[in-house]
């Protein structure tokens, strides 16, 4: 018996990506589906991911359906490629389906991401998975998807407008920071996951594939291509993004999404870039210039 | 520049893995836990673990209890984990209760059943004193006679009896049809029994009991009687398609619950008792107990009763009964959101400088006027 054991816990006893094919199929089928109908929600029977569910088990099985040999993988929490689940996702990978990893956003094939987009604009033959907690936009105004989905069928999307409102009445803004819901292709009210709203101008017209993945929830959606992703507003108060009056204390960005960061007991603080592929880029341009620069300036002295 | 961005988030990773099998093992001086030991004389959390990780098998419920020092949830997980990288062989048939090999068996509802009441191990009777001299160790313990004549291989179900009279609804599922597959399946609302009882048997079983318990105290009425409370091993068989007949693959150990529910008539129905189900893999008495007496509270729309509170309403109970996911998700909170707090930061400074402008604004205007 313990010998049984040994051999089925033993690593190379796993399918490459996890997953077994038949249950890769089915995902791929639902991708297929939610790339023909951008922004619809398409149950998936979701797999028990060796992964706690709320932690990426829908952007990993999503990448484990679309992962080859060849790709090369880029896993970001937070716009980092350090932070400590997006290490352990990446070797997760590593492990189980034994690809190439990047942290450069550029050379990346796939990038699993968790609250952000990356600052580098995405190209054709790049897909971005996301990790979805809560795939239903409508949740909080009808925790019932026996209502939520009816809602979505008649395109019934009045309510959220109505809270949209309820924050200008009350606040003179609306008050959302992330999770912004947006219009995907003018027909489907989506949840762009707990990405910062800074980020949803990007997922417009993206050249990328982007896959939604939420794993307790066994839902699957998708944006296409080149499709239009509105974000919801109000013409007398169209939808805007956060800005930072400094810039990235690193590399000097004015463009990108800033972490605040506490430096002393003193309450000091200094904003860098969220997306650390696109900091250290920066970073490193800068110096190779200044060393240009100098090289430049020495030999016309 | 005082900062340095935090780098070395892999290297932590390898670290805490070194040091959480350090921790696990514990004192080097003391005999490791064998998985043989776990599964003898943990029983009962073996149980617990196959029921929830829903895999019988006991000496993986033990290594995944091991390897979670204990921890139920984490050693349920584990299981859950592993058990996706199965293949699916096949389904086997309908397990016939009445044929199972008894080796406890109550009814509350008659003082003597055919078959007779066996009381079975159950801490049930036992004065809840610590005994003292179980700290000791390599004392003889004591034995339990064993009857000169075994049970009766066929135990009739007490339910059984009432259904003869028309006192009872009719089971009106032969186990024919094809059974929904929750782990294969999502969840699909409004659910079959079939999804509701597969939830329900993987569910937490402090979460199922405090939900039966809320159906006792007013919340969801509901006045129960056991009708038969069982514990004892049952043939698995499967029909193999190259055979065409069944074979017998496994004996397990299951607990069932079959619990009798008031119900007073609809404008169709006359009044007669109602059934609530319990079955778990293992010896579970609270887990079965608790899971029928929710299953009879989820039946309410069927039945034509007011679907008023928690137990009662299945897409509360069967989103959240689930303690893998539940996990999950409460301890992400743990995982960074430093890029949407940093969003909401932004919106709570701005509202507030917009609410002392504006408060400021109406001081001066008062005091203009």
């Amino acid at each position: 018996m313990s010998a049984s054991i040994t051999t089925n816990h033993n690593d190379s006893g796993y399918n490459f990506a996890y997953l077994d094919e038949q249950t890769k199929r089915m995902i791929r089928r639902s991708l297929l589906k939610a790339l023909s109908i951008p922004g619809y929600q398409v149950p998936f029977g979701g797999r028990e991911m060796p992964l706690a569910y709320g932690w990426g088990t829908g952007g990993i099985q999503v990448t484990a359906a679309v992962i080859g040999p060849d790709d090369r993988l880029k896993v970001i929490d937070q716009g980092a490629d350090d932070t400590t689940n997006a290490v352990s996702i990446r070797r997760f990978f590593e492990t189980v389906a034994d690809v190439a990893v990047t942290e450069s956003t550029e050379d990346a094939t796939i990038v699993q991401t968790r609250h952000r987009i990356p600052e580098t604009p995405l190209k054709e033959d790049q897909i971005l998975v996301y990790q979805v907690p809560q795939p239903e936009p409508l949740k909080k105004i009808d925790p019932r998807e026996t209502e939520t989905r009816k809602m979505h069928a008649y395109g019934e999307y009045g309510a959220m407008q109505v809270t949209l409102y309820e924050d200008i009445a009350r606040f003179g803004r609306i008050a959302k920071a992330y999770d912004y819901p947006a219009i995907v292709n003018g027909r489907h009210l989506m949840s762009p996951s707990p990405i910062p709203k800074f980020d949803n101008p990007k997922m417009e017209n993206n050249p990328a594939i982007q896959l939604f993945g939420a794993g307790r929830e066994k839902r699957i959606y998708a944006i296409p291509p080149y499709t239009s992703v509105r974000s919801l507003d109000f013409d007398d108060h169209p939808f805007e993004v956060q800005s930072w009056k400094g810039c990235c204390a690193l590399c000097g960005s004015t463009e990108s999404y800033l972490d605040e960061v506490i430096t002393d007991d003193k309450g000091s603080r200094m904003f860098v870039c969220s997306d650390t592929d696109f900091c250290n880029t920066r970073q490193a341009e800068k110096t190779a210039t200044a060393v240009a620069d100098d090289q430049a300036s020495g030999e016309e002295a | 520049m005082a900062y340095v961005a935090v780098k070395g988030g892999e290297q932590a990773i390898l670290n805490t893995h070194r040091l959480i099998s350090e921790t696990r093992r514990g004192n080097q001086a003391l005999a490791e836990l064998t998985l043989a030991q776990i599964s003898a004389q943990f029983g009962l959390a073996v149980d617990r673990v196959m029921a929830e990780g829903s895999i019988y098998d006991r000496e993986l419920a033990a290594l995944a209890l091991k390897q979670a020092q204990g921890d139920m949830i984490e050693a349920i997980f584990l299981l859950r984990a592993y058990r996706t990288t199965l293949p699916r062989i096949a389904a086997s048939e309908p397990v016939d209760t009445s044929e199972m090999a008894i080796r406890r068996r109550v009814s509350a509802t008659f003082k003597d059943i055919p078959g007779g009441q066996v009381l079975g191990p159950t801490y049930d009777y036992t004065h809840r004193l610590l005994d003292f001299a179980l700290a000791a160790e390599g004392l003889e313990r004591s034995q339990a006679v064993v009857a000169a004549a075994p049970l009766d291989e066929q135990v009739p179900q007490v339910i059984d009896l009432l259904d003869s009279e028309g006192l009872i609804e009719e089971e009106s599922d032969d186990g024919q049809e094809e059974v929904f597959d929750l782990t294969r399946e999502p969840m699909r609302f409004p659910a079959g029994r079939d999804q509701r009882l597969q939830n329900l048997a993987r569910g937490d079983e402090g979460f199922v009991l405090g939900l039966a318990y809320s159906t006792l105290r007013g919340y969801g009425h509901n006045h129960p009687f056991v009708g038969e409370l069982r514990l004892g091993e049952v043939m698995v068989e499967i029909v193999p398609e190259e055979l065409g007949f069944p074979v017998a693959i496994a004996e397990i150990t299951v607990t069932e619950c079959q619990m009798i529910n008031q119900f007073r008539g609809s404008a169709e129905k006359p009044p007669q008792f109602t059934r609530g189900y319990g079955l778990t893999f293992g010896h579970n008495e609270r887990k079965v107990m608790a899971m029928s007496l929710v299953d009879r509270a989820m039946r309410a729309r069927e039945l034509g009763e007011d679907v008023r509170y928690p137990a009662q309403d299945e897409e509360f109970v069967l989103s959240h009964a689930d303690n893998v996911e539940a996990n999950g998700f409460v301890t992400h909170f743990k995982l960074p959101h430093y890029v949407d707090f940093q969003g909401e930061l932004q919106l709570v400074r701005q509202l507030r400088a917009e609410h002392e402008a504006t408060r400021e604004a109406a001081q001066m205007k008062e005091a203009a006027e």
